[in-house]
């Protein structure tokens, strides 16, 4: 048995997703949330139903990547029920894809998600009348709030238990008669009042006003980098750097120096030296440096994400930034792909699949993995450039997002084509709802926790194992001619590109016991963010850019890094 | 008849005509700015940024190109 949850973008499928199959997926206030279909189970009386979560659509003609697989799921998946969850504010617009759908005669329960929101904007349905006139069952529901829920499972059971006497009766219509079909059926059964606007339309409005949207995008990030920074320091100052360096440090230290004196075992597991930061034993750096350095800043910033997420802001910042972008051949709506991409590459990558064509992609991808540093990079950048003083992380920053624009400027230019024009739908804020805030900033930390943490011991492991058998002097040998006369840089500093693949925050790291000076860790931590991305982005950013793809954004890369670090290595020791 | 693009911020219009071809009238149909519906401009950022209209509660942004394709009449 299966059933695809269907529907347009952002009107709460995921969040329904969520609370029948008990799976925690991401769910955002913006359109192409979801750009990737996922699969739960929901159990009903001992029987596993598989439920798949679908992208978003408004129709099933594709517009986009994200939209393809909507339409491809929805054909040859041949679901035995479809879930149809349909925005009750927006009734009208939401319908046309349910007579798509319902025309194919599969067996269809329609949700009227956002019910209270309905409500409160004055709008009124009447379930019954709707019932009637398409023939299938119609449950009102508020998904984020769970009201309504166990009626749609009462009405799968009942349904899968008589599949046959459930094929809808809609009968196949052109748009024409679509649309008018839908304007007939609302006058009868929608009742709208209207509204005084409320302070969080005035804010809607003014926040994608040309001038006071601007000045509010700046307060915003403003507000966000402070926060975060604040923030984070506070945190590593106060909680975790005392609980390190007074409690966990000398405890291990202690443990493991009783057992292995001295000796390569011993230098594995806890390294050399007193600085969690510089000893690269495994049980030392390799957890201070994940959860006091990077954790502490990626969870913060994915608190925050999901806030502005949630409260619907993302899509504002595409339509103020659509202008720059269009620069760079792209369209506004790849800034969330840039603001995903700040916390991890990987759903950075997954959300350049809301953009139309592939001209536009590649360029997005390209801009992503070359100048978009991830949080846990940023994180250990801060630990290492922060106490020089704030102008070194933003020289490194500032150079990041030069060569964003430059890339992007000249990309515009050599390739055929142009970027399409935005066309993006802007959800109405929603006030965050602290719980599911909450607890989806767990899910994401928690797939940092799991996927991160083992390829960071890998990481410390191979750095050791490396040195230990010599070949890492070999390597950097190799490299020693171009880091120091191109980058101003020891020979060492190469071994961090060694490990920047297998994780760009421990490789960052690994600059700490080079003592370099400021300048020199302002070049290495750029060059590094430019290399060649780790391997979990490689791997996805291969798959959606193909082998040939790859080798481009590769050389590209290569090319790009030693450049920009040489001219950086040039101004630093010229001024 | 003016264009969307031309049309006033806070104004109120409806929809003429849509003058491109098949795929983009499709798409703007399935957003639910047809002929027939009523609209109205939210905002429109300067040097040939997006255009911001309100359709049924529920604001859409379109780039300037698409907009000078929607025909529409002002309602006062």
């Amino acid at each position: 048995m299966k059933i695809l949850l269907m529907g347009n973008p952002n009107v709460g499928k995921s969040v329904v997703f969520s609370r029948l199959t008990g799976a925690n997926v991401i769910a955002s206030n913006y359109p192409g949330t979801t750009v990737e279909y996922t699969r739960g189970t929901l159990k009903l009386k001992g029987k596993k139903i598989e439920v798949i979560d679908v992208p978003g659509t408004y129709s099933l003609t594709p517009f986009s990547k994200a939209e393809e697989v909507a339409r491809d799921m929805f054909l040859k998946e041949n679901p035995d029920l479809i879930l149809n969850v349909l925005d009750s504010t927006n009734l009208e617009r939401n319908l046309y894809l349910t007579l798509q759908i319902l025309e194919k005669k599969v067996p269809t329960i329609i949700i009227l998600n956002m019910w209270d929101l309905a409500r409160r904007k004055g709008v009124h349905l009447n379930v019954k009348k709707l019932e009637e006139s398409l023939g299938v069952p119609v449950i009102p529901v508020n998904a984020v709030g769970g009201e309504g829920i166990i009626q749609v499972i009462q009405s799968i059971e009942k349904i899968l238990e008589k599949k046959e006497e459930h094929t809808p009766s809609i009968e196949k219509m052109d748009d024409e008669e679509k649309w008018k079909f839908i304007g007939k059926l609302l006058l009868d059964i929608q009742k709208i009042e209207h509204r005084h606007p409320t302070l969080l339309e005035r804010l809607e409005d003014a926040s994608a006003h040309p001038i006071f949207g601007i000045l509010i995008a700046l307060l915003v990030a403003y507000l966000t980098l402070k926060s975060l920074i604040g923030a984070g320091e506070f945190l590593i100052e106060n909680i975790l750097d005392p609980f390190f360096y007074n409690y966990y440090g000398p405890l291990i230290t202690r443990i493991i120096e009783s057992t292995f004196p001295s000796g390569p075992i011993h230098d594995i597991l806890i390294g050399t030296g007193y600085d969690y930061m510089e000893s690269f034993g495994l049980l030392t750096t390799g957890v201070y440096v994940p959860f006091a350095v990077v954790l502490p800043y990626v969870s913060l910033f994915y608190l925050l994400l999901g806030f502005l997420e949630d409260l619907g802001y993302l899509p504002r910042l595409a339509v103020l930034t659509d202008n720059i972008m269009h620069k760079l051949g792209l369209h506004g709506a790849s800034i969330i792909s840039l603001i995903l991409g700040l916390g991890c590459n990987v759903p950075g990558t997954f959300a350049t699949r809301i953009l139309e064509d592939e001209r536009e992609r590649f360029i997005a991808l390209t801009l992503l993995s070359i100048s978009v540093p991830c949080m846990a990079q940023t994180a250990v950048i801060i630990g290492l450039l922060g106490p020089y003083g704030i102008k070194y992380i933003a020289m490194v920053y500032g150079t990041l997002l030069t060569t964003y624009i430059t890339v992007g400027y000249i990309l515009n230019k050599i390739m055929k084509g142009e970027s399409p024009e935005i066309f993006l739908e802007i959800p109405p804020y929603h006030i965050p709802h602290l719980g599911t805030l909450l607890k989806k900033t767990w899910t994401r930390i928690r797939g940092f926790l799991l996927k991160a943490i083992p390829f960071f011991f890998l990481g410390v492991l191979v750095i050791n194992l490396l040195y230990v058998m010599g070949i890492m002097k070999i390597l950097t040998g190799l490299l020693a001619p171009i880091f120091s006369s191109i980058l101003g840089l020891p020979r060492e500093a190469a071994a961090t590109l060694i490990i920047g693949f297998l994780r760009k925050d421990i490789a960052t790291g690994l600059l700490a016991p080079l003592h370099l000076s400021p300048e020199q860790l302002v070049v290495a931590t750029t060059i590094l963010a430019i290399y060649f991305p780790c391997v979990a982005t490689f791997v996805v950013l291969a798959k959606e850019i193909g082998v040939k793809g790859m080798i481009k954004i590769g050389i590209l890369m290569v090319t790009l890094a030693f450049l920009v670090g040489g001219i950086q290595h040039l101004i630093l020791t010229n001024t | 008849m003016i264009t969307l693009k031309d049309l006033k911020t806070g104004e109120k219009a409806r929809v003429q005509e849509i003058v491109g071809g098949i795929g983009l009238r499709r798409r703007l149909e399935s957003l639910n700015i047809r002929v027939g519906k009523e609209i109205r401009k939210v905002s429109s950022l300067p040097f040939h940024g997006p255009v911001i209209i309100e359709v049924d509660r529920c604001e859409i942004a379109i780039g300037q190109g698409m907009a000078a394709k929607v025909l529409v009449e002002v309602l006062r």
